[in-house]
C-alpha cells in the first residue's frame, strides 16, 4: 500500500477518467473492508479488555463478561430500577430545560445585536468556568434536593446549545434574507422559511454537544448533592470494592451517550432532508 | 404611452464611497432594458434600489408613477446566485412568492414546472440540480407571481456558455408570451445585452454613471443565433464597445 493516509476517493479522482476493472474491484473491496473497521474496533477493545481484566486483581479492575453478569444480577434484583428512574428524570428535566432556554436565548442573541451585546460576555464567562466549582454554591442556594441536580445539569448543557444556536442564526446567508425580502416575506415568514431551517443543523449540533456535558452533570450532581441515581451506585460499589458492579452504571451511561448522539443524527437527517440529498449528489 | 419604470437622478454612496452618480433612464411598457457595464460600476446597487431593497442617497425610482419605497407587489427578481432556498423543494421554491402574497395556485405552479421541464424533479432540492436548471427554477419563481416588472441581476453570469445561450433563448420566448412584463436585465456581457435588450444602457464605473443609451434594432421575435447573424450586429457591437471605453482612465474588463 504505497498511498497510506490517502483516502481511496482521492486516488480515483487523480486517476484517468475510466478506471480499469482491477482498480474498480479493488475500490469495491476497500469500501467493504473499511465498513467492517467499526465493529472490528469494538470487538478488539472487548477482547483485549477481557484478557487483561482476567489477569488483574478483581478489586482494582474488571472485565466485560463480569460486568455483564453483574448487570444482569442487579437488574434481576431490581437494584437498577430506582437509580435509573432518578438519573433519567434529572437528565430529562435538565436537558429539556436547557434545550428550551438555550434555543430561545440563542435565537434572540443571533438575531439581535443588543441582546447579544448584553449577554455574550457573561454567558461566555459562565461557559468557560469549570462548573464543578459552582456546585457547592448551587447547593447553598437550592438545597440538596432534585432541583439542585436539575440546575447543575441545566448549567452544564445550556451554553453549548445557546452559543451553537446563536452562531447558526448569525451565519444565515444574507443573500437569502434579501431574496425573502424581495419576495415580500413578513418577519414571521423570514424566521420560518429562512432563519430556522438555516440554523437547524447548528441547533442539533449544539444539542449533541450538550448531551455529553449533561451526562457529566448528572453524575457530578449525584456525587455532590444528596446522593442518588447512578452516582449513588458508583460511589457505593466503589467504596465496597465491588468493581464489576461499579462498571454497570458506567457502561449504561456510555451506551446512553452513544445512543442519544446517534438518535440526534437520525433526527437531523429527518428534519433536514436537503442535507442528505446533497451528499447523494456527489 | 407613459413609462413603466422611471429612474430619476439616482445617486448612492456607501459611507463616503460614491457608487452611483445621478443615473437616469426610463423603461417603456413591455420593454426589456439591458444595463451593461464593467464590474464595480454599481449595476447591482442600482437594481437593488429599483427593487426597493436599498434606499438611494438621493434621487428616486418610480413604477407606474409611484415612488418605490420598499419591495413592491409588482416586482419580481432573479439573482445571479439563484437565491433558491436549499431546504425547499423545486416546487416549494417556485411557489414561494405566491405563498407570501397569500395565493395558493397549484395549477399555476404545475404549469411553470412543466414549462421549465422539471416534472420529474419537482420534489428534488435545488442543490441536486445543475446551475442551468436552478436558474430556470429562479425564473419560474419570479414568473409565478405574475410580475409587471422583472428585475434580473446577471442571472446567467455564472452559467457555462452553452447553457447561457439556451436560457437566453428561453427568456426571449418568455418575453414573447408575457406581453405585460417590463424588465431590466443587468449584465457585463455586451453580446447578451444585444441579444436580449430593446435598448442598452451603458454604465461607466467610478462612480457609476450613464455613458450612453443605445437602441437595439433587431426585430422580435428573436433567437440568440439569429441576432448574432444579423448584418447590423458587428456595427452595434463596435458602438457599444466605444461607449464602454468613453472613460479611458479606467480599464474595461469583461
Amino acid at each position: 500500500m504505497g498511498n497510506i493516509g490517502v483516502p481511496p476517493s482521492v486516488v480515483v479522482v487523480e486517476a484517468r477518467p475510466a478506471p480499469s476493472a482491477t482498480r474498480r474491484r479493488r475500490r469495491a473491496r476497500d469500501a467493504r473492508w473499511l465498513w467492517a473497521l467499526r465493529p472490528l474496533s469494538v470487538v478488539l477493545v472487548l477482547v483485549a479488555w477481557e484478557w487483561y481484566g482476567r489477569h488483574t486483581n478483581p478489586i482494582l479492575f474488571t472485565y466485560p463478561t463480569a460486568i455483564a453478569r453483574a448487570g444482569i444480577a442487579l437488574a434481576m434484583h431490581g437494584d437498577l430500577t430506582r437509580p435509573t428512574v432518578q438519573s433519567m428524570s434529572v437528565l430529562g428535566w435538565g436537558l429539556g430545560l436547557s434545550i428550551v432556554v438555550g434555543v430561545a436565548l440563542g435565537l434572540a442573541m443571533g438575531r439581535s445585536r443588543v441582546i447579544d451585546g448584553l449577554l455574550d460576555v457573561p454567558f461566555n464567562a459562565l461557559y468557560a468556568t469549570p462548573l464543578v466549582a459552582l456546585v457547592p454554591v448551587i447547593v447553598l442556594w437550592v438545597g440538596f434536593g432534585p432541583n439542585a441536580k436539575v440546575l447543575v445539569v441545566f448549567l452544564f448543557a445550556v451554553f453549548a446549545i445557546l452559543f451553537s444556536t446563536a452562531r447558526g442564526v448569525r451565519e444565515v446567508d444574507s443573500q437569502l434574507i434579501e431574496v425573502a425580502r424581495s419576495y415580500l416575506a413578513t418577519e414571521v415568514g423570514l424566521w420560518k422559511d429562512v432563519v430556522l431551517p438555516s440554523a437547524l443543523p447548528y441547533i442539533v449540533t449544539g444539542i449533541r454537544l450538550a448531551v455529553g456535558r449533561a451526562l457529566v452533570g448528572v453524575i457530578i450532581a449525584e456525587f455532590y448533592t444528596s446522593i442518588g441515581g447512578f452516582g449513588y451506585l458508583i460511589v457505593t460499589y466503589a467504596n465496597t470494592f465491588q468493581t464489576a458492579k461499579v462498571f454497570v452504571p458506567v457502561v449504561i451511561l456510555m451506551s446512553l451517550g452513544v445512543g442519544l448522539t446517534a438518535a440526534l443524527e437520525l433526527l437531523e437527517r429527518q428534519l433536514a432532508p436537503w442535507k442528505r440529498k446533497e451528499e447523494q449528489r456527489t | 404611452m407613459p413609462a413603466k419604470i422611471v429612474v430619476e437622478r439616482v445617486s448612492h454612496a456607501f459611507d463616503r464611497h460614491q457608487v452611483l452618480e445621478s443615473v437616469s433612464f426610463a423603461v417603456s411598457p413591455h420593454e426589456l432594458l439591458c444595463v451593461v457595464g464593467p464590474s464595480g460600476c454599481g449595476k447591482t446597487t442600482l437594481l437593488r434600489i429599483m427593487a426597493g431593497l436599498l434606499v438611494p442617497t438621493s434621487g428616486a425610482v418610480f413604477i407606474d408613477g409611484q415612488e418605490v419605497v420598499g419591495p413592491s407587489h409588482k416586482t419580481a427578481m432573479v439573482f445571479q446566485h439563484f437565491g433558491l432556498f436549499p431546504w425547499k423543494s423545486v416546487r416549494a421554491n417556485i411557489a414561494y412568492g405566491l405563498k407570501n402574497r397569500g395565493r395558493r395556485e397549484p395549477e399555476r405552479v404545475d404549469g411553470l414546472i412543466r414549462t421549465i421541464g422539471l416534472e420529474q424533479a419537482a420534489h428534488q432540492y435545488p442543490r441536486q440540480l445543475s446551475g442551468g436548471m436552478q436558474q430556470r427554477v429562479g425564473l419560474a419563481r419570479a414568473l409565478a407571481v405574475e410580475p409587471e416588472v422583472l428585475l434580473m441581476d446577471e442571472p446567467f453570469g455564472s452559467l457555462d456558455a452553452i447553457t447561457r445561450e439556451q436560457l437566453q433563448d428561453e427568456l426571449l420566448q418568455i418575453w414573447e408570451r408575457n406581453q405585460d412584463i417590463s424588465g431590466v436585465f443587468i449584465t457585463h456581457d455586451i453580446d447578451e445585452a444585444m441579444i436580449l435588450g430593446d435598448r442598452v444602457v451603458v454604465l461607466l464605473p467610478g462612480p457609476g454613471r450613464v455613458s450612453q443609451t443605445i437602441e437595439v434594432p433587431f426585430p422580435r421575435p428573436r433567437a440568440a443565433g439569429g441576432v448574432r447573424a444579423h448584418p447590423a450586429y458587428p456595427e452595434l457591437r463596435t458602438s457599444l464597445w466605444e461607449a464602454l471605453r468613453a472613460d479611458r482612465q479606467v480599464p474595461v474588463h469583461g
